[in-house]
């Protein structure tokens, strides 16, 4: 394979052309001489209409809720502002009767997005308690949640498989894996930002799992701390590998690192162009990938408006009462509601689909 | 043209801003930014903001700023605080005073006289009075625009914003601001002070109850008295902040921003600079606008008072707007009123 680039310019009719013939499986290099050009529109026009290929005209939103059953958490990672030591002012852990009281206080929402920390006190009754209940009660709601990070905690704790945890969980109604806590998969970064969480290989070897469980999942990357682009890359080359073989994973989120009240506080964060580069990036790199998903709590809602035309075709949805994104000083999702956002979308040029948890 | 691309007509930006994908209009919009100004970099001033009173008698409908002269709150600045805000902008290495305010029909000429010669004294450039204050003065004062220009400019005015243009239409003008002054009167201004070797900026606000033809003929309106007179420095547009005042209206969103200030680039196309607002649009968004046109930040401002009466508050010194525009891919370079870069 040649050059991308023409004369020390970037060649995007090449890029182009080969997308059209379907030779999308660019190498790490390639995607890096991509990124690191400066065409922000050019990779940004590319990415669209890749994302026009793939989905039309629409964006996806759902009427969605964030339950952070827990805050307690072992890992204690550098980048997260929300996690709490056991016994720590402001631990908590909800009980079943709570996240329902909570759910039932927001009325109809066609998804619940369940995520804690790895808190000591749970166990995978527990879990199954609250997932069961939350099925019985609300049938018609998707159940997406637990991290691939919450697997390992609740496997090890109770000595059992991730086959047989994620099996559990499904027999209780769980409907997707969530796809936080995948970070940066690259050791030596997450040894830095994570130290006491899965590795990259645990995590994706978790999704594997689930996807032949017959769960499906999605997958994040946190990018703009101490990451370089090269680690961005090595990492959607890696999802992109996983999901060749599986075709389990169901959007991509790429979520630019909040730096407020983390311990990573010194870290610039990312800018807007980089924020869009990677997005546009992650389009192209994870052609096998149905969504790319512009979270707005941390991207901020203008941003997201505009990441619509660099590649990514879901807005994640209302996303009622989530903690993780604005301790960190994410956008308050309290201000969001379904006119707004489908409003913000149409005006945005597009057309809202509102999607259940597994895209129907 | 002289870059080879052809002068678009009002038909021509109708089209292309109704047609084009973002991404098209914002590489067309770098081409023209790009004949004007140097590639790799992005000016920014060092300024700051006094709004000398926020008395005033127009109270158009979008304004969170402006009080009626018995409010509680209303006020008019001293010699003192004057000179205490020019200090302080002197120590920030600025260049600049923005000096607007409301249109306070107890403030005497000579307040104004003082206040240009005060901050001349202190070696700072005045741009100051925008066409609604200067058509103000004439009518109270009795004197013509001719006259208060001339007056103010040898006591020191050295340019002159080019703020309350909203947009140029009588009809939206008598329904948003209808004691501001008329199209005519803000043209009328801009070309005398012209005439007079005053330079100017022009602006937009825009996202309100015009239609996109309305804003296109607006941008003409300013195009073809810079033919004229070619005394307008840069544009500057932003969206209306619908915040704490009385009109109903919807956010103007990032996209619309973006390609409304990619069509003025690519249809003014005789005006040297445009500015991204990042005190209307936050970092992020003013960042992009560098993508779709715009080759200045603005300036550091030091205060704000009237954006952020409306709830938009952003505030960014020289070091983070120097960040700003060298994050998002160009050179920094400080510059003063009249864009005359001040470093190699």
């Amino acid at each position: 394979m040649g050059s991308l680039k023409g004369a020390g310019i970037m060649d995007w009719e090449q890029i182009h052309d080969r997308l059209e013939k379907g030779e999308w499986a660019f190498g790490k290099q390639e995607l890096l001489e991509i990124f690191r050009s400066k065409d922000l529109l050019r990779l940004g026009k590319l990415a669209h209409w890749l994302r026009l290929k793939k989905n039309g005209n629409k964006v996806y939103y759902a009427l969605n809720r964030h339950v952070n059953y827990t805050n307690v958490c072992e890992n204690g990672c550098l980048f997260c502002a929300f996690s709490k030591r056991k016994g720590e002012k402001g631990a908590y852990l909800l009980g079943v009767q709570e996240i329902l009281d909570l759910i039932e206080a927001d009325g109809n929402v066609d998804e619940v997005h369940l995520v804690g920390g790895c808190n000591p006190d749970l166990s995978l009754w527990y879990l199954k308690e609250v997932i069961r209940t939350l099925k019985n009660r609300f049938p018609h709601m998707g159940i997406k949640g637990l991290t691939a990070v919450e697997i390992a905690h609740i496997a090890k704790k109770e000595s059992k498989s991730f086959e047989y945890v994620i099996l559990s969980l499904k027999d209780a109604g769980l409907d997707a894996l969530a796809g936080g806590g995948a970070e940066i998969f690259a050791e030596d970064i997450r040894h830095k930002i994570c130290p006491n969480k899965i590795s990259g290989e645990i995590w994706l070897n978790i999704h594997k799992i689930a996807h032949s469980c017959g769960i499906r999942s999605n997958a994040t990357m946190l990018f703009g701390h101490i990451e370089g682009i090269e680690h961005r890359i090595d990492h959607l080359l890696k999802l992109r590998k996983l999901q060749e073989e599986t075709a389990g994973f169901m959007s991509f989120v790429p979520i630019p690192f909040l730096p407020k009240n983390t311990k990573l506080q010194n870290t610039v964060g990312s800018t807007a162009v980089d924020i869009l580069k990677t997005v546009a990036i992650s389009r192209l790199a994870l052609n096998n990938f149905p969504h790319i998903k512009a979270y707005w709590v941390m991207m901020g809602l203008s941003l997201a408006t505009v990441a619509l035309h660099f590649g990514a075709d879901d807005l994640e949805g209302t996303v009622l009462s989530e903690r993780i994104g604005k301790d960190a000083g994410g956008e308050d999702s309290g201000l969001m509601n379904e006119d707004k956002l489908v409003e913000i979308i149409k005006h945005s040029g597009f057309m809202p689909v509102r999607r259940t948890t597994l895209y129907n | 043209m002289g870059n080879g691309l052809k002068r678009l007509t009002l038909q021509d930006a109708l089209r292309l801003y109704n047609t084009l994908d973002l991404h098209t209009l914002g590489l067309m919009a770098t081409g023209m930014r790009n004949f004007h100004n140097n590639a790799n970099t992005v000016t920014y001033a060092v300024d700051r903001n006094i709004n000398y009173t926020n008395i005033c008698v127009c109270r158009c409908r979008f304004c969170a700023f402006s009080r009626d002269e018995d409010s509680r709150d209303a006020y008019v600045l001293s010699k003192d605080t004057l000179v205490e805000k020019i200090r302080a902008t002197k120590e920030k290495g600025g260049t600049h005073v923005l000096l607007q305010g409301g249109l306070n029909p107890k403030l005497p000429f000579s307040y104004h006289i003082e206040t240009v010669r005060l901050i001349r004294e202190w070696g700072l450039h005045v741009h100051g009075y925008s066409p609604s204050e200067i058509i103000f003065f004439a009518r109270t004062y009795e004197m013509s625009v001719d006259e208060i220009l001339a007056q103010l400019k040898a006591a020191g005015l050295g340019s002159i914003p080019g703020g309350g243009a909203e947009i140029l239409r009588d009809s939206i003008r008598r329904h948003l601001s209808p004691k501001k002054a008329k199209t005519k009167e803000y043209l009328l201004v801009m070309e005398k002070a012209h005439r007079l070797g005053i330079k100017t900026t022009a602006t937009m606000m825009f996202g309100h109850v015009e239609t996109v033809i309305q804003r296109l003929v607006h941008l003409k309106l300013i195009r073809d008295l810079q033919d004229k007179t070619g005394g307008f420095t840069a544009f500057i547009l932003w969206p209306y902040q619908p915040w704490q005042n009385d009109l109903p209206y919807r956010k103007t969103q990032a996209v619309e921003y973006l390609r409304m200030l990619a069509i003025s680039r690519l249809y003014l196309d005789n005006i040297p600079h445009i500015q991204a607002s990042w005190v209307t649009q936050g970092k992020d968004v003013a960042q992009l606008a560098l993508y779709f046109g715009a080759d200045d930040m603005g300036s550091t401002m030091m205060e704000e008072n009237v954006v952020s009466a409306a709830g938009t508050k952003f505030m960014l010194d020289e070091a983070s707007i120097r960040d700003l525009i060298y994050s998002s891919g160009f050179v920094p370079k400080k510059r003063d009123v009249l864009y005359n870069i001040l470093e190699n």
